[in-house]
């Protein structure tokens, strides 16, 4: 696809450029076709994605993640049983039992980025996305954009369960260790998230406000 | 054989233009001469969030990110990141000498995820955003698409290496049979906890288009 080589003698209509956010160059923005993706022809960099109904999939996606993150809530997340004594914890347990010790700032890390900012997370996409699909453009919708660019690095639902399994391997050495549902509603709703973000296409969001304010 | 048409066209980038555009909702807008004399960030006049630094303060606080990063990578691997106390015995673990112990009990699979994620990542990250920052410093024009590449690598990588930080919340609030066995974090979590944070800020600080820039219109 060439699209680039934009000549600056020509005055750009700013919303059908794109400009690499890697190495500056300058793109047209050519439609692509759904499952299609556009990249910077320089530096190979993902510009966008073809994909129909996008937001319409990605406000799907989140509420089926909150759908999820009830069950990920009410299960036991793992079962720990030793010499006829055992114990289980919840999902939120990790960073709980964490702000009680001495190293409270990291039990303020680990609740955040793993259930906090997943669950924070969904419902902001949900809250930003439904008003602007029925066609309203409210005040807010700025600030949760905002909230939604924040608070995704933060987001590391992914991250958490790979740190699940591994103390999964490492306490069944010496210990019976037992998976409960609330892994499995986790596991479901970092996909359900990962979808939604995919598919959260913020240029057509914004076009879409934009419209609707007009 | 077609005639190669763009070859004298010199690549446009967003600074010949003067336009910029918006990493978060992807506006393109003017960079006007007030806003381009800002020594600080630039605001998205769409999105209100913010656009980027002025390149040079990017690279500072890069360096700056990295310098932190790099001094709190000791204590990190030196000290015991937890303390398990089963039957009265006591065991400090290390970042290193946890791997050891996934593979003396034969999980090679975690194993393997465990090394890269905690010790490969971390040193990794620090040496490529240290290069990159010196590459640009030093104006060396070596392979720009290969430094990109390895810029949007490190920074995607980086967020796993918080794996060893979730593992330990999980073991401390399973593992409390007061008697049988215990888990306590040691001080080394808090200073691995402080070289991951402290190296995404110095990835998302800096500007991998600074590594486009010629010498002379990078001010």
């Amino acid at each position: 696809m060439d699209n680039s080589g934009v000549h600056p003698d020509k005055a750009p209509d700013n919303q059908y450029i794109r400009i690499c956010s890697e190495c500056d160059l300058v793109h047209h923005h050519v439609p692509v076709a759904r499952g299609q993706t556009a990249y910077c022809k320089r530096c190979g960099k993902t510009l966008y994605r073809g994909h129909s109904y996008a937001l319409e999939r990605s406000l799907a996606f989140a509420v089926c993640g909150l759908a999820f993150f009830a069950v990920a809530n009410v299960a036991p997340l793992l079962i720990f049983s030793m010499q006829g004594n055992s114990n289980a914890n919840l999902l939120i347990d990790g960073g709980l039992e964490f702000l009680k010790t001495d190293y409270w700032f990291l039990g303020l890390l680990v609740l955040f980025a793993s259930v906090i900012a997943p669950f924070l997370l969904l419902c902001v996409i949900i809250l930003m996305v439904a008003p602007v699909l029925m066609g309203r453009a409210p005040v807010v919708s700025g600030a949760l954009f905002r909230a939604y660019a924040r608070l995704r690095p933060w987001a590391m639902g992914e991250i958490f369960i790979i740190g699940i399994i591994v103390a999964y391997v490492k306490l069944s050495d010496f210990a019976d260790v037992f998976v409960g549902t609330a892994l499995f509603g986790f596991m479901g709703m970092v996909i359900s998230s990962v979808l939604a973000l995919l598919y959260l296409d913020p240029r057509e969001l914004w076009l879409r406000i934009e419209a609707n304010r007009s | 054989m077609t005639e190669i048409s763009t070859q004298g066209q010199k690549p446009t980038h967003g600074q010949d233009l003067d336009i910029l555009e918006c990493p978060h909702c992807h506006h393109v807008m003017k960079l006007t001469a007030e806003l381009k004399n800002t020594h600080h960030h630039l605001i998205c006049s769409r999105c209100g969030l913010k656009v980027g630094h002025s390149r040079r303060h990017a690279l500072q606080r890069t360096t700056a990110f990295l310098i932190a990063a790099f001094v709190l990578l000791f204590p990190a691997n030196i000290f015991p990141i937890m303390r398990l106390v089963s039957f009265g015995e006591e065991t400090r673990e290390t970042i290193f000498s946890g791997v050891l112990t996934l593979i003396a009990s034969g999980q090679y699979g975690i194993a393997v995820i465990v090394f890269i994620a905690s010790i490969f990542v971390p040193i990794f990250k620090i040496l490529c955003l240290g290069f990159l920052v010196l590459s640009v410093h030093l104006d060396i024009q070596w392979r720009p698409v290969v430094r990109t590449k390895l810029y949007r690598f490190v920074e995607f990588i980086g967020r796993w290496s918080m794996i060893d930080i979730f593992m330990i919340s999980v073991l401390i609030a399973l593992v409390k049979l007061k008697a049988l066995a215990t888990v306590e974090a040691g001080i080394g979590a808090l200073a691995f906890a402080a070289v991951i944070i402290l190296t995404m800020f110095a990835a998302n600080s800096f500007d991998p288009k600074l590594i486009w820039d010629k010498r002379g219109q990078s001010s």
